[in-house]
């Protein structure tokens, strides 16, 4: 730290950071453009400018950009001085700019106005003619609107330098610079949309959110946890009239820090989807006509079947709503409704977690990590933001090259031109190319089982009391060393896992790889994906039980039991198609509470209209153990209720805390929320905007009465404007909002320090507290070789594998039909032609794509895409080519890298 | 007795450049033979001690430049040569090189050696395609006659490759990190400064910038040391430099002269002074981003702190002549339209700033303008002052102006409202 | 390059195989391939003329460069042309020193005898016509460039004649180089 002065002020800061970063930190206003916290400096901008003196007789100074001065012990700095500059720079930036903030969707939250403001620039003195541009179509995330562009170069900074995309870039030059494809058409980052909120101005912005755009401040917003996959990223969605409008990222620096993926981003249409339960409905029997259900009588009926029924839970429902559910059947008669596997495994994962000499790996310790193996687990699509973040991790590399030369790592284009390709390792195993390949140093191509036999042998070659492997190649034993040696010698090594690959193997096998890392106090990180946004809550809420759908499917096979009752969850995509039928029609009575149509649903007598996660509060437990509050945006129209409202009379306070106190290490969740009887001066938190417009006059169409104000009898956010805004407590933390700062990039106000913590902490909980040091190791169990011809493993894609996700219109222009995956010359020895489709068992017939680096004798298939049930395949299978087949309409080859094309056979 | 044009005695009007037998028959690479016998640290140490300042238009120590590169470390390190040449004005490198390519590799190896550097680019103006032509044919016959290549001169160990680089036209590739940026094939933006080139160069490894002209004397400080090279200039100024002069003079061109001669002996007794019916009224003494200065300043040696005092820079000492029947407002205007155009984008005030005082000099071409434009003008050059922006090309472009609105702010005035009275 | 998932609508030309010579011997001169991309593009301009959207993408798959960074690279730079070009490109300089001495009304005979402005392509596609920034010939103002010919102290004759010889042939007085 060193003391230096700011306008006579004396302030104490950190001279390893820049001084822009400082001088926000303690809470003073300098506007910035190009400068991102976590994406460091570059200089170009020159809006962050201030003086700098020499010595304390200097009373010159000579102007400096803040963001690219390190702070020196006793230095004198004035903002001030340097207003008139800053004006200026305004000023020129502005002489293209369209003004057209009325009709811009930035308007209101656009950094652009604020820094206009705040430098004091009102008044156009240029009167030339404004350059215009055209604008590109980049799909269906991202609008493009290039004239109010101000050139800050955030845009390719971010989306190649920190996203790693390829298909972008600054084009032209001089004050004709441009920013955009090279061809128009869909970006193909599966992280495009944090462009809406990294350029300061209206340039990219949210495609589906301008289709039903209003402002800010019309929004009504809660802290939100995404329900795309495990990470857990924090949210603010918004609503308005009824419908979700956007999601925005809110910060969390241990979790997603300032950016989301695209599927948690544009993923929550089907919040607003036709496809929507909206009433519940009811009938005699399963071949009956249904009819409407009363929000009364479809609850008198759930609770009266509930009696004797049993419950079948779901991973991708809140631990609130599994609980309620699981109080109300019997806790013996409670089901997580996934397979025993899938359940074996998420309590191999919290078994890992609770008894091996491990750190358990959040986002940020990603981040972090200086090598890195990935055992099966393609994260791009299972858990897109690791993805970015291992992204991060290999530049860790360049970072320390720059300290040891006393190059400050915030100075971004210097470090990135010191390292040129070098990295920190990381490696990938996986059975076909990813999309980190590309900075990778090593990627291994294998199925699960091989992947966990070297895995094992890694374990055993850092730490020989690891189980031995015998019979490995000499290729694979110096696979074997090198990253056995890589991980070793690294600071903070990490080894990323998961159930992608269904191989409770491969998760052993990382988990040795960590246990040998262990040395002392320093332990190695590890991260384990699992499928869903409550998977990991799911397994500890079963609390050791093994009671899997498959035990309900026999237990009712058996005649055990009649009824049933099913919570947010599409058996058809849990079990096999024959399995679950047979299921359903043994039922007498089957309730299913979810806020779409599923083929589950279909075949049940009571549907229940339930909530989506934008119309519930409750808790979701990431693939950390990770516990964290989500909050509902908006109240649904009384027919629909958050499921644990449907199965429980009890206040959601009151569930949680039975929860935390009877499930093993839940306690934590006790905690999450400021509590009930939070208020600030007698009031709660508002959702809406102090600024929310015309609350009298929204229904004035149907009524000229204004409505009461809805209730939120869960929590101490009010559905209305009235109220004190979270300022004081960052667990509610609605909207990034401050004096003269309307854009998001205000959120260092909320920060304890620039793009660090939230004053008031929001990490949500981590539940598993591991201190343990004794090492103990799995053994290699053998898999029995798969039999059919060719061994199948699974594809994800970020956009169409995760359920609900995939009902979202933006997402289904992004996303495929069900296809398979397989190697050219297996291709060719099936005599498949491009045109041609392959014969599936169990799954009809599908398209088919090459991908070279596909071993021969396997095959991807993808999971959870329309048209396709992974669930029906056993492991080994033999493929034909189909007679008479015509490809459907939704297919096209989504997210082929390219270094993957073995040639163009096979494209559709 | 070695010469006292070392830089051009080679060079004979409409005679082709030296091919490598003659070149060595009239004693060229001999500084290699020298260098390689020497410690690389004391031939950076004597170039230091010459006194030569580098010829790209800093004038900065070229022996100090390099004393920053630190020790080997068995990576790659570079000499990078600045054949960019497109600052208007300016066409010294161009006969330098189109006419003895073989003194600036000489300059190239001896530089090598002593920066122990196993290579070299010339980045050259793609434009200069004579140059082009003439540097390929030298290189390779230094690569055959051992001059290149492996065990440079015999020397064991001393391995060089030179490779040459041809551009495709942007003034902004003439800043040295620009130019790095350039020659790795990336949008040439300039780098921040630190860490400057000597230290995280090109590949981020380190590397010298310098200018043709910088190193073609060094063959001769080498092979003659360091009192001759000083005796070379006029009084106590050390060294030869080409300079030259451009405009209605009545012989234009350049010449190898001694550091330390005043512009008028340039310009009268070299260029043979002003053709008849045309006064001088101004002249840019370095380049087109220098200050104006007047007659008055004529008498001034062109030695870059008196011209510095003079409110100009002696950059590439070229001078440039305004004539009193060409209008300095069109002169500044294209030359505003040259560096608003060869802006490379990268920050606002130039990017922004200098398309927005073209747009005034055009409106005042056309008697379009007010007095607030004169206003705007003025605050324009300082906000586009050196410090404020990324790289130095906008300080530079805006000091025609600067010095434009000191002298002929009575021409600037009647352009408002009646336009350019130049035909 | 790797991580490209290719959804170009636009297909890659076959690289002859004297282009792929030339880039070849490039890429010894450098030790990463992103440097070879603007010396590529030269080739490939040398031998078609321009650098079509078919050829900025059979280089960038050639060196395994991003398009859209050989874009970002192509479009910076003056000397390379992103649209079609006449076989014959006059580049007329109009910087200062031969602003002062007369070029912009050599561009006004230029523009009446060819019928183009600057940017513009004769019908015949013969010719286009550029504006150059300084090329460091300004002791022998107003300078010009025809393809790879630099011609100087330039008139409205020597211009003629110039222009008359890359049409058909025409000697060129000896002078005028
Ligand atoms: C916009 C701009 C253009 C420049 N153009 C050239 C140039 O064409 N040739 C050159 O040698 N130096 C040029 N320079 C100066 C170089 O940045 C650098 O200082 C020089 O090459 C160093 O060589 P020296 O030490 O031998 O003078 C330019 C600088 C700027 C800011
Ligand atoms: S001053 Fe001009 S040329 Fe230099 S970095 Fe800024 S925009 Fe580019
Ligand atoms: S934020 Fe400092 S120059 Fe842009």
């Amino acid at each position: 730290m060193v003391k230096i002065t700011v306008d006579g002020k004396v302030l104490e800061v950190d001279e390893n950071n820049n001084l822009l970063e400082e001088v926000l930190s303690q809470g003073e206003d300098l506007p910035y453009f190009c400068w991102h916290p976590s994406m460091g400096s570059v200089g170009s901008c020159r809006q962050c400018a201030v003086i700098e003196y020499a010595n304390d007789e200097d009373e010159r100074g000579r102007l400096n950009m803040a963001c690219m001065t390190s702070p020196r012990e006793g230095g004198r700095y004035s903002i001030e001085k340097a207003g008139q500059f800053r004006a200026q720079a305004i000023e020129s930036i502005m002489i293209n700019h369209p003004h057209d903030c009325p009709v811009c969707e930035e308007g209101g939250e656009c950094h652009l106005q604020d820094m206009t403001v705040m430098s004091g620039h009102t008044y156009r003195r240029y009167e030339g003619k404004k350059k215009t541009h055209t604008n590109q179509y980049l799909g269906p995330f991202i609008n493009h609107e290039m004239n109010r562009c101000i050139t800050c170069y955030r845009c390719v900074r971010y989306y190649n330098d920190y996203a790693g995309g390829t298909d972008f870039g600054p084009q032209a030059s001089h004050d004709n610079t441009y920013f955009g494809r090279w061809q128009e058409g869909p970006l193909e980052s599966e992280f495009s949309g944090n462009l809406a909120e990294v350029c300061p101005t209206g340039v990219f912005t949210d495609k589906p959110f301008g289709k039903q755009y209003v402002r800010k401040w019309d929004l009504q917003t809660a802290p939100s946890i995404c329900t795309g996959c495990s990470v857990g990223c924090n949210t603010n969605p918004g609503e308005r009239y009824g419908t979700l409008r956007r999601v925005v990222n809110r910060f969390n620096d241990e979790v997603n820090g300032y950016f989301l993926c695209d599927r948690g981003r544009f993923g929550t249409g089907y919040v607003n989807s036709d496809e929507r339960i909206t009433v519940s409905m009811t009938r005699a029997s399963s071949d009956a006509d249904p009819h409407l259900a009363s929000p009364d009588e479809a609850m008198s009926q759930l609770h009266v079947m509930a009696v004797d029924a049993i419950g079948i839970g779901s991973p991708r429902a809140s631990m609130e709503a599994n609980f309620a559910l699981r109080d109300l059947v019997g806790k013996d008669n409670f089901y997580a409704g996934v397979s025993a596997n899938d359940l074996a495994m998420g309590q191999q994962i919290l078994d890992i977690y609770r008894n091996r000499p491990v750190n358990v790996a959040s986002i940020k310790v990603i981040e972090g990590s200086d090598a890195v193996i990935v055992l099966g687990e393609d994260v791009t699509n299972t858990a897109a933001r690791i993805a970015l973040a291992l992204r991060q991790s290999v530049k860790n590399l360049g970072k320390k090259m720059a300290r040891d030369m006393k190059l400050p790592d915030w100075h971004d284009a210097a470090v990135r031109q010191l390292t040129m390709d070098r990295k920190s390792p990381l490696f990938i195993l996986s059975p076909h190319a990813t999309r980190l390949d590309d900075v990778a140093a090593n990627v291994h191509i294998s199925s699960a089982e091989e992947s966990a036999r070297i895995g094992f042998a890694i374990a055993n070659a850092i730490d020989s009391s690891a189980p031995a492997v015998k019979g490995l190649s000499k290729e694979e034993k110096s696979l074997v060393d090198t990253m056995a040696d890589a991980l070793k010698n690294a600071q903070q090594p990490l080894v990323v896992c998961g159930t992608g690959s269904f191989s409770p193997a491969l998760i052993d096998a990382a988990a040795n790889i960590a246990t040998a890392l262990q040395d002392g106090d320093k332990k190695a990180n590890l991260a384990m994906v699992v499928p869903e946004a409550n998977s990991l809550g799911l397994a500890l809420l079963m609390n050791g039980s093994d009671q899997s759908l498959d035990q309900a499917m026999s237990l009712v096979a058996d005649g055990d039991a009649k009824s049933a009752v099913v919570l947010e969850n599409d058996l058809y995509r849990r079990a096999p198609a024959d399995a679950v039928d047979s299921f359903v029609n043994a039922l007498d009575n089957l309730a299913v509470l979810d806020s779409t149509q599923t083929r589950t649903g279909e075949a049940a007598n009571l549907v229940i209209a339930a909530g989506t996660f934008a119309e519930s509060s409750g808790t979701f437990i990431n693939y950390e153990a990770r516990a964290q509050h989500f909050y509902s945006v908006f109240k649904p129209k009384d027919s629909i209720r958050a499921s644990v409202k449907w199965l429980s009379d009890q206040k959601l306070s009151e569930i949680t805390a039975a929860c935390a106190s009877s499930i093993t290490d839940c306690g934590g969740m006790a905690n999450l929320t400021p509590g009930e009887d939070f208020n600030v001066a007698g009031m709660k938190v508002p959702r809406q905007q102090h600024r929310y417009s015309g609350r009298t006059a929204m229904r004035a169409d149907i009524n000229v009465h204004e409505p009461k104000q809805e209730q939120d009898e869960d929590g101490i956010l009010s559905y209305s404007m009235e109220g004190v805004p979270a300022t004081r407590d960052a667990t509610v933390f609605n909207t990034a909002w401050s004096g003269g700062w309307n854009s998001n990039q205000s959120v260092f106000k909320f920060q304890s320090h620039t793009g660090g913590a939230l004053k008031q902490a929001s990490h949500g909980q981590c539940l598993i507290e591991n201190n343990s040091k004794t090492k103990t190791w799995n053994e290699i169990e053998k898999d029995n070789a798969p039999e059919g011809d060719f061994a199948v493993f699974p594809l994800y894609h970020l956009f169409g594998s995760e359920e609900l996700t995939a009902r979202t219109p933006a997402i289904q222009e992004k996303a495929t039909s069900a296809y398979i995956a397989l190697n050219g010359d297996d291709a060719q020895k099936l005599g498949l032609q491009a045109s041609d489709g392959v014969a599936l068992e169990h799954n009809g017939s599908v398209p088919f794509i090459i991908r070279s680096s596909i071993k021969p004798g396997t095959v991807g298939v993808p999971v959870g895409l329309e048209g396709v049930n992974f669930r029906n395949l056993p492991d080994g299978i033999a493929l034909e080519k189909a007679s008479s087949w015509t490809a459907p309409e939704k297919w096209h080859a989504a997210n082929i890298i390219a270094s993957d094309r073995a040639s163009s056979e096979g494209e559709a | 007795m070695a010469t006292d044009k070392p830089l051009t005695k080679n060079i004979e009007e409409g005679r082709a450049p030296f091919n490598f037998k003659k070149y060595t028959a009239a004693g060229g690479y001999e500084s290699v033979h020298k260098v390689v016998k020497m410690e690389p640290t004391d031939a950076v140490e004597l170039v230091k001690n010459a006194g030569l300042g580098g010829r790209g238009g800093a004038g900065f120590n070229t022996g100090l430049k390099w004393s920053f590169v630190p020790p080997p470390d068995g990576g790659p390190r570079y000499l990078v040569i600045n054949a960019d040449e497109m600052e208007p004005g300016t066409f010294k490198d161009r006969l330098l090189i189109e006419n003895d390519p073989h003194l600036l590799i000489e300059g190239m190896i001896t530089t090598c050696f002593a920066l122990q550097s196993n290579c070299g680019y010339i980045f050259l103006r793609g434009e200069y395609t004579d140059c082009e032509e003439r540097l390929l044919k030298a290189i390779k016959e230094a690569y055959d006659n051992g001059m290149l290549g492996k065990n440079v001169a015999g020397k064991k160990g001393f391995d060089l490759d030179i490779y040459l680089h041809t551009s495709a036209g942007r003034y902004i590739c003439g800043e040295e990190t620009a130019l790095l940026n350039a020659l790795e094939g990336k949008r040439a933006n300039p780098r921040a400064k630190p860490p400057f080139p000597q230290v995280s160069g090109l590949w981020g490894r380190p590397t010298v910038v310098n200018n043709v002209e910088t190193i073609c004397n060094i063959p001769g400080i080498v092979t003659h040391g360091v009192e001759w090279y000083q005796a070379l200039g006029k009084g106590d100024y050390v060294g030869t430099r080409i300079s030259g002069v451009s405009g209605r003079v009545n012989k234009p061109g350049c010449w190898e002269v001694p550091v330390g001669i005043t512009f008028r002996e340039l310009l009268e007794d070299y260029a043979g002074g002003m053709q008849d019916g045309y006064e001088l009224k101004a002249f840019l003494p370095g380049g087109g981003s220098t200050d104006f200065l007047i007659p008055e300043h004529l008498d001034l040696p062109m030695d870059p702190g008196l011209v510095q005092k003079a409110g100009s820079r002696l950059g590439t000492s070229l001078i440039m002549v305004l004539d009193d029947k060409t209008c300095p407002v069109g002169c500044i205007r294209n030359l505003i339209k040259f560096f608003a155009h060869e802006s490379c984008g990268w920050c606002t005030p130039c990017r922004d700033g200098l398309p927005w005082v073209e747009h005034i000099l055009n409106n005042m071409e056309e008697g379009k303008g007010s007095l607030k434009d004169i206003e705007i003008l003025d605050e324009m050059t300082r906000y586009m002052g050196p410090g404020n922006t990324f790289c130095a090309l906008a300080p530079g472009a805006v000091e025609p102006l600067q010095s434009g609105l000191k002298y002929f702010m009575g021409e600037f005035e009647a352009h408002i409202n009646h336009g350019c009275s130049y035909n | 390059m790797n991580n490209i998932i290719a959804s170009t609508v636009v297909k890659a030309r076959e690289l002859t195989a004297e282009e792929i010579k030339e880039i070849e011997h490039e890429k010894t001169h450098y030790p990463y391939t992103q440097a070879v991309g603007l010396e590529a593009l030269k080739i490939v301009q040398k031998y078609q003329g321009w650098v079509s959207d078919e050829s900025l993408l059979a280089v960038a798959k050639y060196l395994e460069i991003a398009p859209d960074e050989l874009e970002g690279v192509a479009t910076f730079f003056n000397m390379i042309f992103r649209r079609p070009v006449g076989k014959h490109v006059i580049l007329l300089c109009d910087s200062v020193a031969c602003w002062m001495l007369g070029c912009d009304s050599l561009q006004g005979h230029i523009t009446k005898n060819l019928g183009i402005e600057y940017g513009e392509t004769t019908k015949d596609d013969m010719f286009t016509l550029l504006p150059v920034p300084c090329l460091g010939a300004c002791d022998k103002s107003p300078v010009m460039m025809i393809g790879r010919e630099t011609y100087t102290h330039l008139t409205a004759e020597k211009i003629d004649q110039a222009i008359a010889h890359y049409r058909d042939g025409t000697p060129v007085d000896q002078d005028l180089e």
